[in-house]
């Protein structure tokens, strides 16, 4: 069965931060009832903790680290799952019950199978 | 066949029907399109000079298999694997419901939500419609390297994303449906708003095709019968909307006479079985057809039954808001209640200083009342917003020529 991976694009928070608890309360539900076809996943940090790596000139070249996100947008990827679905409609119906769905957005990506 | 089907018609009718079933059986719409692209060149070879076969769709059928067994065997043969084992068995000639549940699964594939709309456009014309790359490009205006890499990317989309080869649930078709219909009503817009004579006449036939398949796989869905009939209604008139130099004509100056009245019949027949499918909720199709229709039988602008019209676009605007209804709401009361009523419902109409036809709509109603000076500014506004060469040109004329009863 392919597997699709679910990104949630949301405001850019900090989960650990007890105001989130609700929301957090709200994705446990979702892993609950998808757990069927959730093969993994987690929840990341905001991106004040993200370091973006460049290697300038090629293989070997000088490593530039740059503080902060590939891209600055005003939804950020705040998380992702693994999803083994049928086909990109069973991804989809999966996908729209995330609660990033609802409180942003969720991109939906099949993952190369080798 | 219907009378009057040419041979390239046929071949083209069954075409889409083999593609269908071939890319049930092997899994891949792109393959299952160059086997049958293959085996219509041979039928349009072969049959002007051969005479048509009895089964038509059998003919294509087993020389479109031929084609895609000889590539899945090369294919097998380069992968070092045993051939037999990558063949897929072959069914025996389709009943007619299996032919139509694969013709509604290349519809909605080709049409899904996941493909952008310039997608399911062009894949509309190619794989539906079975133009060839080359001719979806120059009817769509852009170039064929483009168009190429425009079908590659959504056919890639498909397989990648395991876009499903499906019928939808009954619970999500009306959804589906509807979207289907958008796709195909931009194609017929394509085809509508297209400045060259060419390009109209070939877009808005596939659209009407396209639509007429979509009316046989729902014989019951108002929306499928209300977008048919809304696309004839509209293409009935087409050789009455430009003048001998290319010109736009508006509805008011049109020749009736060279209004097409076989597609006027048919039209507002199948807004009457629309009408009458539809259960309590009205369809924004069969509402447009219906104020289409009531042009088309009007034997002139000025005996249009515009209490008629208005009383539709009521009914459109409950389930259809938007500022252009209200805008073509707007033209329709100025006819019926004179241009500063109309002119009063159009600059209500605040959330549209963008669209052409709002300021060309507002030149009109100020010259009709007489304000001509700033009918000018409104015209000035309608060409800087981009208003089309042609409306445009329409307009000026109008504009340059003094009012009767000035000097």
């Amino acid at each position: 069965m392919p597997r699709y991976v679910a990104l949630t694009y949301t405001k850019d928070v900090d989960w650990t931060s007890p105001e989130y608890r609700a929301e957090m309360a709200d994705y446990a539900e979702f892993g609950k009832a998808a757990a069927a076809v959730i093969r993994g996943g987690d929840a990341l940090y905001p991106t004040s903790t993200a370091t973006t790596v460049r290697v300038s000139g090629g293989k070997g070249g000088d490593v530039l680290t740059t503080d902060g996100p590939f891209a600055e947008t005003k939804e950020a990827l705040t998380g992702f799952y693994v999803l083994e679905c049928a086909d990109l409609d069973e991804a989809v119906k999966v996908a729209s019950t995330i609660p990033a769905a609802w409180d942003g957005a969720v991109e939906v990506r099949p993952i190369i199978e080798f | 066949m219907r009378a009057g089907d040419t041979v390239a018609d046929l071949v083209r009718t069954e075409g889409t029907r083999v593609l269908a079933t071939l890319a049930r059986v092997t899994g891949s719409i792109e393959l299952a399109e160059d086997a049958t692209q293959d085996a219509v060149v041979r039928a349009l070879e072969t049959w002007p000079r051969d005479g048509i076969p009895h089964n038509p769709r059998g003919w294509l059928l087993v020389t479109a298999r031929h084609r895609a067994l000889d590539v899945l065997r090369r294919e097998a043969r380069r992968a070092g694997k045993e051939a037999a084992a990558m063949l897929p068995t072959w069914p025996e000639p389709e009943p007619p419901e299996v032919v139509r549940d694969d013709l509604l699964r290349l519809v909605f594939t080709c049409c899904h939500p996941a493909l952008s709309a310039e997608a399911q456009v062009a894949l509309a014309l190619r794989t539906l419609a079975g133009l060839s790359t080359a001719e979806v490009a120059a009817a769509l205006l852009v170039s064929e390297a483009t168009m190429a890499k425009r079908l590659t990317r959504a056919r890639q989309k498909i397989a990648r994303a395991r876009i499903p080869y499906r019928v939808p649930a009954a619970e999500e078709l009306p959804d589906r449906l509807a979207g289907v219909a958008a796709t195909v009503y931009l194609v017929f817009n394509a085809g509508y708003d297209a400045d060259e004579p060419a390009a109209t006449a070939r877009l808005t036939a596939e659209a009407v095709r396209l639509g007429r398949l979509l009316a046989e796989l729902f014989p019951d869905e108002p929306t499928a019968l209300g977008l048919l009939a809304l696309m004839l209604l509209q293409d009935s008139r087409r050789a009455a909307r430009t003048d001998a130099d290319g010109r736009l004509v508006l509805l008011a100056d049109q020749d009736r006479s060279r209004w097409d009245r076989a597609a006027v019949t048919e039209g507002v027949t199948l807004v009457g079985t629309a009408l009458r499918r539809t259960p309590d909720r009205p369809e924004p199709y069969v509402v447009q057809a219906a104020i289409a229709a009531c042009h088309a039988l009007a034997p002139s602008y000025r005996e249009t039954d515009w209490d008629a019209v208005v009383s539709w676009y009521d009914v459109l605007l409950t389930v259809h808001d938007t500022p252009v209804v209200r805008l073509n709401r707007a033209a329709a009361v100025a006819e019926r209640d004179g241009p500063a009523a109309g002119l009063a419902l159009v600059d209500a109409i605040t959330d549209l200083p963008g669209y052409p036809w709002w300021h060309a709509a507002r030149a009109e109603l100020l010259y009709r009342s007489g304000d001509h000076p700033a009918a000018r500014a409104a015209y000035d506004r309608a060409v800087a917003a981009g208003l089309r060469r042609q409306a445009a040109d329409h307009l000026r004329l109008r504009l340059d020529r003094p009012p009767a009863g000035q000097p």
